[in-house]
């Protein structure tokens, strides 16, 4: 399935927002999703299924002024 | 002024007291160790932090974060760079969680060339934001209206520029600053960005604004761990001077010896 994460285009097997963050190897690093612009809850994620297309964004903390 | 006094000196920004009143941000530093150096330095009790894409396993952000609540400090994240109140709003949601803060520096820029605010998207999303739950700091200009229209959607301190981002001009407007100092007087001012110098910051508070924020004029000094301490006796000092009520200019000299005794008159 093709979708875009963090602006670059991937090819995934996950099906689940939960799923995609294991795949791509997040493991416990502290971070916020969207999928589609919209915010997504941690614990929201596992129910949160992807789709073909999907913009998927995935955020940590950083420096900011 | 005496010691005590000052002890309570608070500035109270949404039920929250802060014994400084200079707000940092945490951009652009040599390093992790000269950024806390700097921010110790400063004496700020409030940091600007954001979120960003990091490509998984990367880390680099968690030990950023690890480094931040080792400072103990409040932390008020932003959501720069957003241009559409879409953005900044889902921003703020993904900020919330992690920083697990009701607190948001709303950001809608809306021109690349002087980063200023988009006030229309700035205000519609200040009312998402405050009727959510947030407490929202808003990045805004020293439009009155704007500011009527910010308070009006919940917002309960403003923070209108000094001069565009990272450019430290100062204040572009001391007048518009001024009359927006007058027409809200019981408001929390902050100005925020255009900072470049210690006296900008000290003029700031002379002209009774509660709080100045900036990060550039810090973090690119030369000696950023001395210039932190600089704008910490800055903002100090302005204040002090604010409470004792400065002077009024005028046109003409007036002698400060006394003219009574002058010899050969």
């Amino acid at each position: 399935m093709n979708i875009r994460v963090n602006g670059e285009a991937r090819e995934v097997r996950a099906r689940t927002l939960a799923a995609l963050l294991d795949e791509l190897d997040y493991g416990d690093t502290t971070v916020a999703t969207a999928l589609n612009q919209t915010f997504v809850r941690k614990k929201d994620r596992r129910e949160t299924t992807i789709a073909e297309g999907d913009e998927v964004e995935i955020l940590t903390p950083r420096q900011g002024g | 002024m005496d010691a005590i006094a000052r002890a309570d000196d608070a500035l109270e920004v949404y039920g929250a007291k802060l014994g400084s009143r200079l707000l940092v941000g945490t951009s652009m530093y040599e390093s992790p160790a000269i950024l806390a150096d700097a921010v110790r330095a400063s004496g700020a009790e409030v940091v600007t932090v954001s979120l960003r894409r990091e490509a998984g396993g990367a880390r680099a952000g968690g030990a950023f974060w690890d480094l931040i609540k080792g400072l103990g400090l409040r932390v008020l994240p932003n959501t720069a760079g957003c241009k559409t109140v879409k953005e900044a709003v889902t921003t703020a949601q993904m900020a919330r969680e992690i920083f697990d803060t009701p607190w948001i520096k709303l950001e809608v820029i809306g021109e690349d060339d002087t980063l200023q605010p988009d006030v229309f998207g700035l205000v519609e999303a200040a009312r998402i934001l405050s009727n959510d739950g947030f407490q929202v700091f808003p990045y805004t200009t020293e439009d009155l209206i704007v500011a009527e229209k910010l308070l009006g959607a919940g917002c309960e301190v403003l923070m209108p520029w000094g001069a565009p981002i990272g450019s430290g001009r100062g204040l572009n407007n001391v007048f518009g600053l001024k009359a927006l100092r007058a027409h809200f007087p019981d408001t929390p001012l902050v100005v925020d960005a255009g900072i470049g110098a210690p006296s900008h910051a000290a003029q700031a508070l002379e002209l009774g604004y509660d709080s100045v924020l900036l990060n550039t004029a810090i973090a690119k000094a030369g000696d950023a761990v001395a210039m932190a301490h600089a704008f910490k006796l800055a903002v100090r000092a302005g204040r002090e001077a604010f409470l004792a009520t400065p002077m009024e200019p005028r046109d003409m000299a007036a002698p400060s010896t006394p003219v009574f005794g002058r010899a050969f008159s």
